[in-house]
């Protein structure tokens, strides 16, 4: 596969307002570096997020979306993320069924202490997703950049 | 038209210096609906807040889009400011440019590309939010403690001592619990009934409490601040008001051979009972398995010999329904049923007992008056085997998969008492490992084996057979020496694990509150929040929680007394708007929400809606409280027909974030 | 099969039971049927119809005749009762308003299949043994029965009746079926394999939303799709993407509730193997979460409203098959 260079895929990460988000602000407060092409949409718990928010960001041209909870057990409305742990396993399998590459989409459990964990996810993905290049299998080509 | 302001906040250089902040205003001046874009130093300042309150009024602002640290740090502070100047505050959208931009990243075109989109995210959905109020909702000065154990009177006590009303439910005939039955408490060997029962008559005395013993939770309906809760009164077939607890009917009743549950079926029990002499409330009642004049209507001389009048044959259960404000469950603990665990015999050797039941036969009040003698033959006892973690860290189904806790200590306390008042009885005690934290409670175990010369071995038994001579047979290995060990014993008592009680598990449901699989209330936050269980309202006291001993019980119930009386203080309570509502005309009444929610905040009602072909039709639909709707979004996602959605975090306001990143 | 189904039918609103059947009415041609409610034994005499292509499952059309005065009769092949219990355990059929009679189910026979032998100017079709003799304008024709067998029967699940008031016929068993081989051919396929196959079947998508309309997990008073305010209401067949999002949606809106009446590939006007969706969603639950059978009973949690702590987690997708 061609690998452009220059590409700088949009990635959205969906995190949730307690583990997640805080995880993320962590990263800050420690300076630990992570692309910028990460942008962090906050819901109130991972379970807030609806595979059509997952789809509508691949189809307005995002490249990568990854899901952010906080750690099963964890979770600030006590079974928030177990029903997220379900619902997006079956979504990301019938993903890679339809043939969308597996790398696209990721979920992950970062808890408010885990900054560290939160940048090195993000990087680690961003690399993914820019190794796949831009999103081509699952978009809507009228939203296409110009 | 909206009319949306932007404040974008240099944050000193902590956003400055990576991020152009007058490019930023300046991209975000172009967006559609904005039609103020200002930069300032310290936006979080007197006077960076003055200039949004400015901005709002002078503007007519219909929202505001802060771009400055996280929400988690300043929303807040930016929400009341909006609030100040007229703007409801629930129309301010936070970009966080600080933590999630200009912290992370060093390159100033590359960060200030993306605090513009992050600032584009949050006026796109800033477009779509509405004004919220805040409802509020009344509380009802009442509490309910369900469960009269030490951990029920505690808080009880507690709530009591702050000047509110409240009411314990107990199902036995008397408060008291499990520590009623206990001999000796660890680690100071005081008697649990010397300090238990001025308690109990504490309780009973205080006007500020109602007991409802010989009771039920029969249904609970409601919400936090306002539960009502319908208690059912079993029938005792004995007039409360009237019964002064003489105990002459316990005396004459003929029928005298029931098995006594407070000494643990050690001894008998007459048909009307009283289960022991500081029972609060001392009333006597007639258990109906038992009674002659119940069974066959022949006898009657209880009532006969009453002088009160008490006894009333044709009682019935009766109902009484309650407001409360808040609830706390103390359900406490049972020891497992050991009827599976062949290997020890205990279901057919009178001699191998559980230590609970070794309580009672210590206890001065039990069936030997305190004697400790053989069940069998009433012979004392020159050698005990105790066996450790019988069904507790056990991985099969026998057991339970947790640590009892309190079993380590409380045969610690055993061993003791027996080798001091019996030095000539040799003590083994078989375990796993020995758990001992907890103030004074290492020194209190090393008493036993230092100081009382206890045999403690590390190892399980393995079988306990009793032989023809009377003696019981203990094998066993010691894992230290690797040995093969038989002890001839004359007794053999069991650390049963601990369970919580069998009614916790339907209250949970009627209460809507999470258990785990064990059965355990599952508290809000497993550090943070010990004593509430995730269902506003509903605080947790005690062993239903986990296993606890007694100072960790009495400890767990003030602090949900503590919680219980903050939300009591309050004449309402201001519920978060961030909830869930459902759109009537959308809903299918399917129930995939109602089963998603953790909080039970869902209903469903048949309504009746006037169709677009102009007929009427009655559908069911369902409905979020929301002052007990906790704003998960849980429901939101299960609702296939998108009739669910969130206030705050919308549907449309999320696509829209999404379409502003994506674009 | 049909004489006995009219004569207990007429018996039922003879005597009061019922007001009204739910059946299939004769259409133009042999192979032709139409669900529809009949009041009189006139009407049923004239019109009622069951025979190897009535294949519609009438259980969604019960949602609204349920809650109209009186009690129906619906006649429910097993693969519908299955349908009809997911559909009393969604609160949306009022089962006292309902009298079920179960008959037997398939094999039912699919003519666009038989069309496909070439065959055509069809006028009537008749069975013997294992062959269909076909009655055209040019003369007669004859193909073995199991060529025409309709694809949801060729991998039925269930020949056993989970809710009924009364059976013609004899009750069947749960089958041992091979519906998910296919899932798993496409699952041992490369990613761009896969992702070729489903371009070429949904792109033939032209939105008509028979799928949807037919489906009797399909039930919102108001489809997102249909719905301004959900952001994904948009129609037009403009782009593959519109596609894949509203089948990816529909599938995941029925997953967990899907019984897998194969209602949507069946009426599937472009031919799109629609059941495969559900299908993957079917095999995915009953590997991961614990066989799972949506409507064989009225107490069993939806596993997507359930959860237990130790599920597997999504890498669980990365972990197996093929890139």
């Amino acid at each position: 596969m061609q690998v452009n260079e220059n590409f700088e895929p949009v990635i959205v990460a969906f995190c949730c307002n307690w583990c997640s988000y805080a995880g993320a602000d962590l990263s800050g407060t420690n300076r630990l570096n992570y692309p910028t092409n990460v942008k962090i949409i906050r819901v109130p718990c991972s379970c807030r997020v609806n595979p059509m928010f997952i789809l509508r960001a691949f189809q307005k041209g995002a490249d990568g979306v990854i899901i952010c909870g906080c750690h099963p057990g964890d979770c600030h409305y006590t079974s928030g993320n177990y029903f997220t742990r379900r619902r997006i396993t079956l979504l990301y399998s019938m993903l890679d069924f339809l043939g969308i590459e597996r790398n696209r989409t990721r979920l992950e459990w970062v808890s408010a202490a885990e900054g560290a964990k939160f940048a090195a996810v993000m990087n680690q993905f961003t690399e993914d997703v820019r190794k796949l290049g831009p999103n081509r299998r699952l978009e809507d080509l009228r939203c296409r950049k110009q | 038209m909206q009319r949306i302001g932007v404040f974008v906040c240099h944050c000193g250089t902590n956003i400055a210096a990576t991020v152009d902040v007058k490019a930023v205003a300046e991209a975000l001046a172009n967006e559609p609906g904005v039609i103020v874009s200002q930069d300032y130093q310290y936006m979080c300042s007197e006077s960076g807040q003055d200039l949004v309150k400015a901005a709002i009024k002078e503007h007519n602002l219909t929202g505001v889009v802060v771009c400055s640290c996280s929400p988690r740090m300043h929303e807040n502070t930016f929400r009341k400011a909006a609030a100040a100047a007229g703007l409801n505050p629930y129309l301010v959208e936070i970009a966080n440019i600080r933590e999630q931009c200009s912290w992370i990243h060093k390159e100033i075109a590359s960060a200030t590309e993306k605090a513009i989109v992050l600032g584009k995210a949050a006026v796109a959905k800033v477009h779509l939010n509405t004004p919220l109020t805040a409802g509020e909702s009344p509380v009802v000065k009442r509490a309910l403690v369900i469960g009269g154990g030490i951990a029920g009177i505690q808080t009880a006590l507690d709530i009591a001592e702050a000047g509110f009303e409240v009411d314990i439910v107990e199902k036995e005939p008397t408060i008291g619990g499990k520590m009623a039955q206990i001999d000796k408490t660890f680690p100071t060997l005081d008697c649990a009934a010397c300090i238990l029962t001025p308690k109990m008559v504490e309780a009973a005395q205080n006007e500020k409490i109602t007991i409802h013993s010989f009771s039920e939770i029969a249904d609970v309906k409601g919400f936090v601040g306002n539960f009502t809760v319908t208690i059912k009164k079993k029938a005792r077939f004995v007039d409360e008001t009237k019964c002064t607890g003489c105990g002459l009917c316990t005396e004459k009743c003929p029928m005298k051979k029931v098995p006594n549950e407070f000494n643990m079926g050690l001894d008998n029990r007459t048909a009307v009972y009283i289960p022991f002499a500081q029972a609060v409330p001392k009333v006597a009642t007639i258990d109906p398995n038992y009674c002659l004049m119940l069974k066959n209507g022949k006898c009657g001389v209880c009532s006969k010999v009453c002088s009160v009048g008490a006894i009333d044959y044709k009682q019935t259960d009766r109902f009484v329904e309650q407001k409360y404000g808040a609830i706390v469950v103390a359900t406490g603990f049972n020891p497992i049923k050991l009827d599976k665990y062949d290997e020890f015999a205990y279901s057919w050797c009178p001699d191998v007992v559980t230590s609970l039941e070794l309580e009672r036969l210590m206890n001065a009040a039990g069936p030997n008056g305190g004697t400790l003698l053989r069940p069998s033959d009433k012979k004392h006892p020159h050698t005990i085997v105790f066996v450790q973690c019988v069904g507790s860290r056990c991985d099969d189904e026998k057991g339970k998969p947790y640590c009892s806790k309190i079993c380590c200590m409380y045969t610690a306390k055993h061993a003791m008492l027996i080798r001091e008042k019996y030095p000539d009885t040799e003590v083994y005690v078989f375990y796993i490992d020995v758990r001992t934290p907890g103030k004074n409670f290492d020194e209190f175990y090393r008493r036993a084996v230092e100081q009382y010369g206890v045999h403690y071995i590390k190892g399980m038994v393995g079988k306990v057979s009793p032989k023809a001579d009377g003696k019981i047979d203990v094998q066993a290995s010691d894992l230290l020496s690797n040995e093969q060990l038989h002890i001839d014993a004359d007794m053999v008592v069991l650390a049963a694990a601990i369970e919580p009680d069998k009614t916790a598990r339907p209250l949970a449901t009627m209460l809507t509150t999470q258990m785990d699989t064990n059965d355990f209330f599952t508290e809000a936050h497993p550090k943070l929040r010990p004593v509430e269980s995730a269902t506003a309202g509903i605080f947790l006291s005690g062993a239903c929680q986990g296993p606890k001993d007694i100072p960790e019980t009495v400890a767990q119930a003030s602090a949900a007394a503590a919680k219980a009386i903050g939300l009591l203080c309050k004449n309402s309570i201001t519920c978060n708007p961030c909830v869930a509502h459902s759109d009537e005309m959308m809903c299918n009444g399917c129930s995939s929400c109602e089963k998603v929610c953790p909080y039970g905040a869902i209903t469903y009602q048949d309504k009746e809606f006037r169709m677009p072909d102009r007929t009427t039709a009655i559908r069911r639909v369902a409905s979020v409280n929301p002052a007990v709707c906790q704003g998960c979004g849980a429901c939101t996602v299960a609702c296939p027909s998108g009739a669910m959605d969130l206030n705050g975090f919308s549907n449309s306001q999320i696509m829209s974030e999404v379409d502003a990143i994506c674009k | 099969m049909q004489e006995a189904m009219i004569k207990r039918a007429k018996e039922l609103l003879a005597d009061g039971t019922v007001n009204r059947v739910l059946g299939w009415k004769k259409g133009e041609f042999a192979y032709d049927s139409t669900p529809s409610v009949f009041e009189t034994a006139e009407e049923l005499e004239r019109d009622f119809v069951c025979n190897d292509f009535t294949q519609a499952n009438l259980s969604k059309y019960l949602i609204k005749e349920s809650r109209k005065e009186g009690k129906i009769l619906a006649f429910l092949k097993p693969c519908d009762t299955y349908s009809f219990n997911q559909l009393l355990n969604e609160h949306r059929i009022i089962r006292e308003n309902v009298y079920v009679i179960g008959i037997p189910g398939g094999p039912k026979l699919d003519v666009e299949k038989i069309k496909a032998k070439g065959i055509s100017g069809i006028t009537g079709i008749s069975k013997d043994n294992f062959t269909i003799k076909i009655e055209t304008l040019y003369g007669t024709e004859s193909m073995p029965f199991y060529e025409a067998i309709s694809e949801k029967c060729s991998n039925c699940k269930s020949k056993k009746h989970v809710e009924y008031d009364e059976l013609v016929g004899d009750e069947g068993d749960i089958l041992n079926s091979k519906r998910f081989d296919m899932v798993e051919k496409l699952e041992n396929m490369t990613s761009q394999e896969r992702f070729d196959f489903w371009q070429g079947e949904l792109s033939k998508c032209i939105r008509c939303n028979a799928c949807r309309n037919v489906c009797p997990a399909c039930t919102c008073e108001n489809c997102v799709f249909d719905n301004p305010k959900s952001g994904i209401d948009q129609k037009a067949a403009a782009d593959c993407f519109e596609e894949k999002m509203f089948h990816i949606i529909r599938a995941f809106h029925v997953a967990g509730r899907c019984t897998d009446c194969g209602e949507c590939t069946r009426v599937c006007p472009q031919n799109i193997p629609l059941h495969l969706l559900n299908r993957k969603f079917i095999k995915d639950i009953n590997s991961l979460y614990g066989e799972f059978q949506a409507g064989a009973d009225r107490t069993t949690k939806c596993p997507l409203t359930d959860y237990d702590v130790n599920d597997c987690e999504p890498s669980i997708v990365h972990e197996r098959g093929v890139e």
